[in-house]
């Protein structure tokens, strides 16, 4: 197979990968904020159900959850095609990891920033809201941005529940073609770019988010 | 549908398959996990060095290994090295793969935790006369690791839970039993919850582990001789 045939194939495979990305990010961003923000503030028992999600994804692979998720869902009535099933486990994955960032980002607002809200009279909710996220948000662009990338890594256990994402789209191909050194240095290299302009916007995200806060990137 | 019902005879008829198999993820972890410090303390000194080349080169290496998917590295050790004439049995290639992604991490650890010795203890050594590698040696490494245990064993409980990628490459670890019991049987709950509380007990076990090491370990540092 011609070179350019290998690419345009994994470039395929690349699109399906992105496609995986761009619905397991916000999933993932959701579940860390509301079980981030559930850890912090809410009555213990709904914060023993979030220490409990966390620990449990956390605490096991990814594969695993995966394959909990594809293969043991149906004996429970719950038939999910595989792409579904991609999306939620790694959601649910990269989301765990997640809590601990919006956790950690929350509980290094300085705490002087708590008592003049409270001085103020700001209620709980208007305090959360316009004192102690915007300014908690800064500090979690850079994890995050860290998470995203292991969340494009992670895409590629998807190939395993027969998706066809670039690594599937890879393996085909090296079974099909015996071309395994360009495939797999094609795929590679995919993935490191992708990677790169991941880790470039988030880059870019945290100077834009920083201004007019004194810290963080440089104020333009 | 089929009835969905935890079967007691059936999980523990199947336990001590996949309770064998553990002997396999943990010895791939071990291994892969001495191989990792191995490359992370090498690639840790190598940005440290006087050549900016190989600094530079060093630092996009690390980061190529890094943002690229450990299945995807386990598929090329696995089908590209016997094109160079090098054929390695799944574990071994396993063991290579996992010890090469979590070194580029490890080395990260180490560097950080290397610069962060007192710069004095540098020029102590320098004004002692002692050569670069005595100093690594016998001043800065046993003033370095206490710091550094947190966060290397939090990259080795990482390493363990992505050993079931290496069922990939057909070795015969945990989730891969646990999946040929679950097809030649077709009941998949048990086989894959067992698996799934394995790895959450190894983990919380290693975790209190880790912790009881960086505990005991002498805060004034030792002697490595």
């Amino acid at each position: 197979m011609e070179f350019g045939e290998i690419v345009s194939v994994l470039l395929q495979g690349a699109i399906v990968t992105i496609k995986i990305v761009a619905m397991a990010l916000p999933l993932a961003a959701l579940m860390a904020f509301i079980f981030g923000l559930i850890r912090l503030y809410a009555p213990a028992p709904i914060k023993q159900i979030a220490v409990l999600y966390i620990e449990f994804f956390r605490g096991t692979s990814a594969l695993i959850q995966l394959y909990w998720i594809y293969f043991v869902l149906p004996f429970f009535g719950i038939s999910i095609d595989a792409m579904t099933a991609g999306v939620v486990a790694l959601g649910l994955n990269i989301g765990a990891y997640g809590t601990e960032v919006v956790r950690g980002a929350i509980q290094s607002v300085p705490k002087g920033q708590y008592e003049a809200s409270v001085a103020l009279n700001f209620t709980s909710t208007q305090r959360v809201w316009h004192i102690i996220l915007p300014q908690a948000l800064v500090n979690m662009i850079p994890p995050f941005g860290n998470l995203a990338i292991e969340l494009v890594k992670a895409t590629s256990l998807v190939s395993l529940i027969t998706i066809g994402d670039l690594t599937f789209k890879a393996k085909a191909l090296a079974d099909m073609t015996l071309q395994v050194g360009e495939i797999f240095g094609v795929v590679l290299v995919l993935y490191f770019l992708m990677a790169q302009c991941l880790s470039l916007f988030f880059r870019y995200l945290e100077k834009r988010l920083s201004r007019g806060l004194g810290r963080g990137g440089i104020d333009q | 549908m089929i009835q969905v019902t935890w079967d007691w005879a059936f999980a523990w008829e199947v336990l001590p398959m996949i309770l064998s198999a553990a002997k396999i993820t943990l010895l791939a972890t071990l291994l892969g996990s001495v191989l990792a410090i191995a490359v992370g303390l090498v690639f840790a000194l190598l940005r440290r060095g006087r050549s900016k080349p190989i600094r530079v080169g060093v630092y996009w290496v690390m980061e190529f290994i890094r943002s690229t998917p450990l299945l995807v590295q386990i598929f090329f050790l696995y089908y590209v090295m016997p094109e160079f004439g090098i054929s390695m049995s799944p574990l071994l290639t396993g063991v290579l793969a996992l010890g090469v992604h979590y070194g580029a991490y490890l080395s990260e650890v180490f560097r950080s935790g290397i610069e962060g010795v007192d710069k004095g203890q540098w020029e102590a050594s320098r004004a002692l006369n002692l050569s670069t590698l005595d100093t690594y040696r016998d001043v800065i490494l046993p003033q370095a690791i206490r710091p550094m245990i947190p966060a290397t064993g939090n990259y080795i409980i990482a390493m363990f839970k992505e050993t079931p990628q290496l069922s990939a490459i057909t070795l015969l670890e945990m989730l891969q039993v646990a999946k040929i019991i679950g097809s030649e049987n077709f009941r998949y709950i048990e086989p894959f919850t067992m698996v799934g509380v394995l790895y959450l007990i190894f983990s919380v076990v290693a975790a209190y582990g880790i912790h009881q090491v960086e505990r005991r370990f002498p805060k004034e540092g030792f002697n490595l001789k």
